[in-house]
């Protein structure tokens, strides 16, 4: 890795964060974490869990699994990709703690690659 | 990618200028001990810098949830309270606090204790507990042990917290609490050759991922839906776990007994049960069998639907779905306690795992085994090191609640009642006489009648009181708070432990002793009270702050300033004391744990085969039987039905309609949140922020009726009490039902009385009424209230940046 890191900015060119929300519970670790890795105050997110849902499908042909309900985490403009870990050898905090192990971070490359292999899964790129 | 990732580390080491220690973390702050791995960063001047998920624990393997994340918020909050304080008890409720040294705190209780006990019997003491904290399971080494008094007590009505299963535990299974197995004692974890995945999983009145009830490390369920178990669920309330469920049952609340009766129905009549497991290990099957068919008292899926109020095709289904999976599990939750027919419901589940075959097997529910008796061979589950135990007096001084629940062994009262304090000390405990069963299976007073006792001063008076690590007024574990306040006021000298000065401290205590988090002492963690043979973990000390002390460093200063006859002499530390009385379960002393940190002990599965599950090593289960009493003697003996039966909701709109044309909405509570562990962390604002207001969920359709918009406020109120609370409008919880958050406070509002930090503003706990348990004692209607509900004009948002300002600059 490291191939696009801009030596001494803090930013992270080409890389992204790889979310699958079938499996993400919302459980919110991922904004606690980043809240505490870049001692945020109240008010200020690195990325928030938003809610797609919660509403009644149709029974019957949705086989019984009657609520729509996924939690989306999308990072929000001062997500910085965890540069200063990324650097130093470290996954993200988010992706490090979360709790479903649904968090991927890696190159737009790769995540895209993985982005094939399932549906229900959502690639950020908080960095341009 | 691959990141540099910390496996294999020692327990302690140093990075980038930090120290940096590998801890298995609980209480405090609270948490059901799942002891999840923990890495604490620790600088130069020794604090607490941040905390990361440890990859090396077996089970979390680096994940946390933000209670833990946000741990230096905690420890270092500016409204901690770090040294011992005294209060005039004429200046309860004010802001009246002296500081004292903690010689001076001792000195107070020696005097008060030996006063009180050799004025009036040291049964006018008594020693109040709650939930999930190190200290709580200690509530009666404290009383018993040290302060010679029989009477612990969890305040909670009907104990409606785990024990209602327990006992029906101790009572049909003869064994632990069962939970399901995920592979967490084994080395290797799921991928352990021995383990088998669930094909099916059931999630009943439990929402493990917020909650990790009872140990069980919630998102496990998650990791097992991945390896492809398919879930069942069975609550009222739509959560994320029952969206991504094959079948959804959103049974009334309080109905689970008929739900759970109607499986027995299908599974038995349907022949999906094991016939070998029965024969070989059930008792009274035909009767069992007899009163599930029985047209009075038995109950058919087509009762059941019309008293669940669910579609029978989705009983049928669920039912043989489960029935017809190897191995299946079913994780069960506090609805089984939060309700006055929680035994029976308890009943029927344990018979439905074990007539399936699904009891002690992989990828089935696990169960912990049982100490031996003295003289009988003594090897624990082998574990990763191969543990052997040999107990140094033979009786296992377990201190957890569960590993005590077991009713039936005379080993407590071979000794002379508890912990010694002798047979005749040990019958007055509070309770005794109407509810033995409850007292002896957990070694406690019997919470209603000591509210009583606390109220009427009858069958005595109580006179001192210790308030051991709970928060009892903020609606969390007593019902009627109003009137434990009032009896908690009658109490002529009261002591209370926390990390925090809490509205229960504030309303009533005389004396504050500070105590440490898990960052600042060397305790054990065991996974589930060690009710299963889950894990060991140590709790490594990284950080001193202030004068703190751990629980069990007080309980062992008072034990040698009282001359408690087990601890006096014995030992000097806390830490020595927990080595001893938890660590011993790994085989190990609590320095080498605190050098592996994680000990996974092994699973031994099958164990009534291998007499695992009896202290006299005989094959079978610890009941009279020596089998899973379908019929159960110990009920039939305690004057309670041997067999399972339903009964309707004391305060169900449909039980007294003249009542619900009053109170229309059935009320339930106690849903967990990500954010706090009950009424902690309102004081952390990076938690709070998740959840700032207490919320009441109400159905879109009862919104539209009553004339309430998503985020107004509203007043929900019974005969009992009334409480307010922000609504959150939504289809989550069934029309008719409203749901009101629990263990609320305000950290940031006056603490001074009668305000008490608010903590009578959103106390839905006001609204459960005392004495609605179960013939044995147990249960209380925590899910299974009724209220009717008031829209507000006035809006009592929380400020949060009031709330910033005030605790969130950390005083390091
Ligand atoms: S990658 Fe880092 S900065 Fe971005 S959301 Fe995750 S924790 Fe926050
Ligand atoms: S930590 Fe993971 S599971 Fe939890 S909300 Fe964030 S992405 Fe979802
Ligand atoms: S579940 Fe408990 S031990 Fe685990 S991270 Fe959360 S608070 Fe900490």
């Amino acid at each position: 890795m490291g191939e696009i890191w801009k030596v001494g900015e803090i930013m992270a060119v080409g890389y992204g964060l790889l979310i699958d929300y079938e499996f993400c519970s919302g459980c919110q670790t991922c904004e606690v974490a980043c809240k505490e890795e870049h001692d945020l105050p109240v008010g200020k997110w690195g990325i928030r869990v938003l809610d797609d849902g919660p509403w009644q499908k149709n029974d019957v042909d949705d086989e019984g699994k009657n609520f729509n309900w996924n939690k989306i985490p999308v990072p929000t403009d001062l997500c910085d990709l965890c540069a200063d870990r990324v650097k130093a050898g470290k996954d993200p905090s988010c992706v490090h703690h979360c709790q479903a192990f649904v968090m991927k971070f890696g190159t737009i490359e790769e995540l895209a690659a993985e982005l094939t292999k399932k549906p229900k899964q959502v690639l950020w790129v908080p960095r341009g | 990618m691959e990141y540099k990732n910390d496996l294999g580390k020692p327990w302690r080491y140093e990075e980038d200028g930090f120290t940096v220690t590998r801890t298995s973390m609980w209480s405090p702050p609270g948490c059901h001990p799942v002891g999840c791995g923990l890495k604490l960063y620790v600088d130069k001047e020794g604090k607490l810098d941040h905390v990361e998920g440890d990859e090396n624990n077996p089970i979390t393997k680096g994940r946390l949830c933000v209670r833990c994340l946000a741990l230096p918020d905690y420890v270092y909050n500016p409204s901690r309270v770090l040294y011992p304080m005294k209060r005039d008890p004429k200046d309860r409720g004010k802001d009246a606090w002296e500081r004292i040294s903690w010689d001076e705190a001792y000195a107070i209780i020696k005097e008060k204790r030996d006063y009180f006990a050799q004025t009036y019997g040291p049964e006018c003491m008594a020693v109040f507990s709650g939930t999930g904290r190190s200290g709580g399971i200690m509530c009666q080494e404290m009383a018993q042990k040290v302060l010679g008094t029989p009477n612990a007590c969890y305040t909670q009505s009907g104990f409606a917290c785990y024990q209602p299963r327990s006992a029906a535990c101790s009572c049909v299974l003869g064994a632990y609490y069962p939970e399901i197995d995920y592979a967490g004692g084994l080395e290797g974890g799921y991928d352990n050759p021995e383990y088998v995945v669930p094909e099916v999983i059931v999630v009943w009145g439990k929402e493990p991922l917020p909650s990790n009830g009872d140990g069980l490390f919630g998102h496990v369920v998650l990791d097992l839906m991945k390896k492809g178990a398919k879930l069942i669920s069975v609550d009222p309330r739509v959560n994320w776990l029952t969206t991504r469920s094959e079948i959804q049952l959103r049974v009334r609340p309080g109905t689970d007994a008929a739900l759970a009766m109607a499986w027995c129905y299908i599974i038995i009549n349907e022949d999906l049960y094991d016939h070998d497991f029965v024969d070989q290990w059930c008792y009274g099957f035909e009767e069992f069998k007899n009163r599930i068919n029985d047209p009075e008292k038995g109950i058919t899926p087509e009762k059941a639907a019309e008293i669940c109020d669910v579609d029978v095709a989705k009983i049928y289904a669920a039912a043989r779905m489960y029935g017809k999976a190897k191995p299946a599990t079913i994780a069960w939750g506090l609805a089984f306690d939060q309700n006055q027919n929680g035994n029976q419901a308890g009943h029927a589940m344990l018979a439905i795992m074990a007539i399936t075959g699904n009891v002690d097997v992989p990828g089935g529910q696990i169960i912990g085994e049982v100490p031996a008796d003295m003289g009988m061979e003594s090897e624990m589950a082998a574990g990763a090191g191969g543990a052997q135990i040999e107990k140094a007096d033979g009786a296992w001084e377990g201190d957890s609640t569960d590993v005590i629940s077991f009713g039936g062994i005379g080993d407590e009262t071979a000794q002379g009642g508890w912990e010694g304090i002798g047979e005749e000390l040990t019958q007055k405990t509070i309770g005794m006489d109407q509810y033995p069963l409850y007292c002896n299976n957990i070694r406690m007073a019997h919470a209603d009648m000591m509210l009583d006792a606390l109220l009427t001063g009858e069958p005595y008076k109580v006179r001192m009181g210790w308030i051991q690590s709970t928060n009892l007024l903020s609606p969390t574990c007593c019902a009627e708070p109003s009137k434990w306040y009032q009896g908690l006021l009658g109490l002529e000298f009261c002591i209370a432990t926390d990390v925090f000065l809490t509205p229960s401290i504030q309303g009533c205590a005389d004396l504050f002793l500070p105590i440490q988090s898990c960052a600042e002492k060397d305790d054990v963690n065991m996974t589930h009270y060690a009710g299963s043979p889950v894990m060991v973990g140590a709790i490594n000390k990284a950080i001193d702050v202030g004068e703190a002390k751990s629980d069990a460093q007080i309980l062992v200063d008072l034990g040698n300033i009282l001359g408690s006859p087990r601890i006096a002499g014995r030992y000097t530390t806390g830490a020595e004391y927990t080595s001893d009385n938890r660590a011993v379960i790994a085989g190990m002393d609590i320095r080498a744990l605190g050098d592996v940190v994680y000990y996974q002990r092994g699973c031994n599965y099958r164990k009534y085969e291998k007499g695992l599950l009896r202290p006299d090593r005989k094959a079978g289960f610890l009941t009279n039987t020596g089998r899973v009493e379908l019929y159960s003697t110990a009920f039939e003996a305690n004057g309670e039905d041997p067999l399972p039966y339903y009964s309707e909701p004391a305060f169900s709109p449909r039980k007294d309609p003249v009542r619900g044309e009053k109170y229309p909405f059935i009320l339930t509570t106690g849903a967990r949140t990500y954010a706090f562990f009950h009424s902690e962390h309102r004081q952390i604002p990076r938690l709070r922020e998740l959840n700032p207001n207490p919320l009441l969920e109400i159905n879109p359709e009862d919104a539209r009726k009553i004339g309430v918009t998503d985020g107004q406020w509203v007043e929900i109120a019974n005969e009992f009490g009334k409480a307010k609370f922000k609504a959150r409008v939504s289809p989550i919880v069934r029309a008719g039902t409203v749901h009101a958050q629990h263990g609320w406070w305000f950290p940031e509002q006056e603490g001074e009385a009668p305000n008490l930090f608010g903590v009578w503003q959103s106390n839905c706990n006001d609204l459960v009424p005392n004495h609605y348990n179960s013939k044995l004692g147990y249960g209380a209607p925590h899910k299974c209230m009724s209220c009717t509900i008031r829209p507000l004009n006035e809006n009592l948002d929380a400020d949060m940046s009031m709330i910033w300002e005030k605790f969130g600059k950390l005083v390091k």
